[in-house]
C-alpha cells in the first residue's frame, strides 16, 4: 500500500444542540493514495458528516484529521481553506454551480482563486476538463440551460480544476436518472483507476457502492464494516 | 487576478437584482446630488456674504474710544488694598484719535495696507420743508475707493468730484428721493453744533442697503471738521489690508499699541459668521440623514443578497475560498452601488446647479434682483462622493462580515 492521504484518529463530532447529537463516534480510518472508497449506511448514520470531516469542512469535536500526513488540528479557517483549494475537490448531490456564471467560468473559479496559472492556461484547462466529460460544447451556456447529468459533470470538472489528489463526493448520483448515474459512476471509477486520484464517495446506490474496491459501512456514527475487495 | 473574480461575482449578483440595485443606487445619487447643490448654494452665499462684508467696509477700524474705562489711580496705588469707590466717572478726554495723521502714515508703510483718517458724526440734511437726519462721513475720496465699495455703487457723479466742487456732498438715491433733490442741487446741512452749510450734491449712490442709501452723507474730511466744529480732528482710522484673514490679528496688535478700540471686520460681524457655522451644521445633518437612508437601502440589498446566496457562499468556501474573499465579494457590491450612486449623484448635482443658476431672487436687505450665489467647486463633489463611498462601505460591511462567517457545512448539511 502506498502512503496515507487522509487519516482520522479517534475522531468524534458532537453537534452542540439543546440535546447534543453525536454525528460520528471515535472513528479511526486511514485512506491511501489512489483508493476508491464508497461510504454507505442508513440515513443519519453519519456518512455525510464523516465526509465533511475528511474534507475539512467540519472540525471534529475531538480527535485528529491528517491530510497528507499533516495534522490539521488548530489550523486557522484560512489555512483550512487553502488546503481545500489545492488538495480537495468536492462533488455534492446538488451541483451547486453559480447560476450567474457560464459553465466554463464555474469550472475555472477554483483556478482563478488559486492563481497558479495564467488566464489563458486557465481557460484552456477549463475547456479540456469539459472536453474530458464531453460537455465542451456547453461551455458558454449557463448552468440552468443544462440537464441534470450535464450539470453534475460540470461539478466534477470543477472539483478537478486545481488537480487535487483527493475527490470527495456526497451522493453524487443521488439526483440523477439511471443513465446519467452510470456515466458519473464511470467517471469516478476512472478518476481513481486511471488518474491515480483518491476518491471517497458517500452513496445510497448499491451498484455504485459495489463498484468501489473498498466499502465502509457506517451505523450510528461508527464504522460497522470496512471491506476491501 | 482574484480581484477580477470577486468583482465578477459581485457584478453578477447585483445585476441579478437589478431593480433593488437601481433603487439603492438612486438613493445614494439623490444624497450626493442634493449635497452638491445645497452645499454649493450654502458656501456660495457664505462666500458672497463674506465678500460683501469684507469689501463694503474697511477691514479694520480704529475708533476714538477705549474698550474699558481707565482704572482709577487709587487702584493702581494700592493694588492689594481694600479700596472701594462708587459713582466714579471716567476721566473726560478730548474726543478724536490723537496724531491720526502720523498713525495713518505709520500703518500705510506696510505693503498692501491702505489707511485713511475719517471724521464721523450726525447732521440733518434739509431741503425745502423736509429734513432727514444723516450720518456724516468726512473722508479722503482718493482712498475711499479702496476702503469701501462706494465708488462702484455711484449712479451719478463721483466721489472725486468732492475735490473739484466746493462744499460738495455725496448722498444716496434714497435720501435724494425723500428730499426731492437731484444732482447739482443745493441742500442745507445742519450740524448739532449749530453750524449750517449749503452744500452741493456732486454724486448719488445706491448700494442696496437702505440704511446707507437713505442716511449716509459723504463729504471731504476738511468740510466735516468744519461742519462738526472739530478742526484737525479725526475719530476713525479706517484700514484695508491685503489679506482680510489677518485683520483680527492686526487689529489686536494696533489696539495693544495705541490703546484705542480697534475693530476688525470679523469682530463687527461675529454674529453673521456664527450664523454660517449653524448653516453648515444644518446642511451636513440633512445630507447625513439622506445618506443614512441611502445606506439603509444598501444594507438592505446586500443583506438580501447574502441570505439568498448562502448556498453559493457555502460552495465557494468548500472550494477553498476564504472568509475574507467572500467578505470582499459583498464589500465590492457596496462599493459598486456607492460609486455608481456617486457618479449619478454628481450628474444630478450638475443639473441642479444648472437649474439653480437660472433662478433670480431678491436677497433681503438688497433691492436689486440677484442670481443665486453658487460656489461650483470640486470640494462639494469630492465631499459628496466621499459621503457616498463611506456610507456604502459602512452599510455593506455588516452583511459582508456576516457572509464571511457562514459555516459552509451548516448549509450543505441542510441542503442534502
Amino acid at each position: 500500500m502506498s502512503e496515507a492521504i487522509v487519516e482520522l484518529r479517534s475522531v468524534t463530532r458532537v453537534l452542540q444542540e439543546v440535546v447534543p447529537v453525536t454525528l460520528v463516534r471515535d472513528i479511526d480510518l486511514t485512506i491511501h493514495r489512489g483508493e476508491f472508497v464508497s461510504v454507505t449506511g442508513p440515513s443519519g448514520s453519519g456518512k455525510s458528516s464523516l465526509l465533511y470531516l475528511l474534507g475539512l469542512l467540519d472540525l471534529p469535536t475531538s480527535g485528529h484529521v491528517l491530510i497528507d500526513g499533516e495534522d490539521t488540528a488548530g489550523f486557522s479557517p484560512d489555512h483550512l481553506a487553502d488546503i481545500r483549494l489545492a488538495k480537495l475537490g468536492f462533488v455534492f448531490q446538488f451541483h451547486f454551480l453559480l447560476p450567474e456564471f457560464t459553465v466554463l467560468h464555474n469550472v475555472t473559479l477554483p483556478m482563478l482563486r488559486l492563481g497558479r496559472l495564467g488566464e489563458k492556461e486557465i481557460r484552456e484547462r477549463g475547456m479540456s476538463l469539459l472536453a474530458d466529460f464531453e460537455i465542451a460544447d456547453q461551455a458558454k451556456k449557463r448552468p440552468e440551460q443544462l440537464s441534470g447529468g450535464q450539470r453534475q459533470r460540470v461539478a466534477v470538472a470543477r472539483a478537478l480544476a486545481n488537480d487535487p489528489p483527493l475527490i470527495l463526493a456526497d451522493e453524487p448520483t443521488g439526483n440523477l436518472d439511471m443513465r446519467n448515474s452510470e456515466i458519473v459512476q464511470g467517471i469516478f471509477a476512472r478518476l481513481a483507476a486511471e488518474q491515480g486520484r483518491t476518491v471517497i464517495a458517500v452513496t445510497h446506490d448499491k451498484d455504485f457502492a459495489d463498484s468501489a474496491p473498498r466499502n465502509i459501512h457506517l451505523v450510528d456514527g461508527r464504522i460497522e464494516s470496512d471491506v476491501k475487495r | 487576478m482574484f480581484w477580477r473574480v470577486s468583482i465578477g461575482i459581485a457584478a453578477a449578483q447585483l445585476s441579478h437584482r437589478r431593480r433593488q440595485t437601481i433603487v439603492s443606487t438612486l438613493g445614494v445619487a439623490l444624497g450626493v446630488g442634493f449635497f452638491v447643490a445645497t452645499s454649493a448654494l450654502m458656501s456660495g452665499s457664505e462666500k458672497d456674504m463674506v465678500q460683501r462684508l469684507v469689501d463694503n467696509a474697511p477691514h479694520i477700524t480704529v475708533k476714538d474710544e477705549f474698550r474699558t474705562a481707565a482704572p482709577q489711580p487709587v487702584f493702581a496705588a494700592y493694588p492689594a488694598g481694600a479700596v472701594s469707590l462708587s459713582n466714579t466717572k471716567p476721566r473726560e478726554y478730548l474726543r478724536g484719535v490723537k496724531n491720526h495723521g502720523a498713525k495713518v502714515e505709520e500703518v500705510s508703510r506696510q505693503t498692501g495696507v491702505i489707511a485713511a483718517s475719517a471724521l464721523t458724526g450726525t447732521a440733518i440734511v434739509r431741503y425745502a420743508a423736509k429734513d432727514v437726519s444723516a450720518a456724516i462721513a468726512g473722508i479722503d475720496p482718493e482712498k475711499e475707493r479702496f476702503l469701501t465699495t462706494i465708488e462702484e455703487d455711484m449712479r451719478q457723479g463721483s466721489l472725486m468730484r468732492l475735490r473739484t466742487a466746493s462744499q460738495g456732498i455725496v448722498i444716496g438715491e434714497g435720501m435724494a428721493a425723500r428730499l426731492g433733490l437731484g444732482m447739482d442741487d443745493l441742500a442745507t446741512v445742519v450740524s448739532p453744533e449749530g453750524i449750517v452749510r449749503r452744500m452741493k450734491i456732486v454724486g448719488l449712490f445706491r448700494t442696496g442697503n437702505l440704511i446707507l442709501d437713505e442716511g449716509q452723507v459723504y463729504m471731504l474730511l476738511k468740510d466735516a471738521q468744519v461742519l462738526l466744529d472739530k478742526p484737525f480732528v479725526a475719530n476713525r482710522i479706517r484700514i484695508k489690508i491685503a489679506d482680510p484673514d489677518m485683520a483680527e490679528e492686526m487689529a489686536a496688535d494696533l489696539e495693544s499699541r495705541w490703546g484705542y478700540r480697534t475693530e476688525s471686520w470679523q469682530e463687527v460681524n461675529r454674529d453673521f459668521l456664527g450664523l454660517f457655522v449653524v448653516r453648515n451644521v444644518i446642511t451636513y445633518s440633512i445630507v447625513g440623514a439622506i445618506m443614512a437612508v441611502a445606506a439603509f437601502g444598501i444594507f438592505n440589498i446586500i443583506s438580501t443578497v447574502v441570505i439568498e446566496k448562502r448556498r453559493d457562499i457555502a460552495i465557494l468556501m468548500s472550494m477553498g475560498f476564504r472568509g475574507s474573499d467572500i467578505q470582499w465579494v459583498f464589500l465590492v457590491q457596496g462599493v459598486f452601488v456607492g460609486m455608481i450612486g456617486m457618479v449619478m449623484g454628481w450628474m444630478l448635482g450638475l443639473v441642479l446647479l444648472q437649474m439653480l443658476g437660472t433662478v433670480e431672487m431678491t436677497v433681503p436687505g438688497l433691492m436689486d434682483k440677484q442670481k443665486l450665489p453658487l460656489e461650483k467647486g470640486l470640494f462639494q463633489f469630492g465631499v459628496g462622493g466621499l459621503f457616498a463611498l463611506v456610507s456604502a462601505v459602512a452599510a455593506a460591511w455588516i452583511p459582508a462580515r456576516k457572509a464571511s462567517q457562514v459555516r459552509p457545512v451548516d448549509i450543505i448539511r441542510g441542503a442534502t
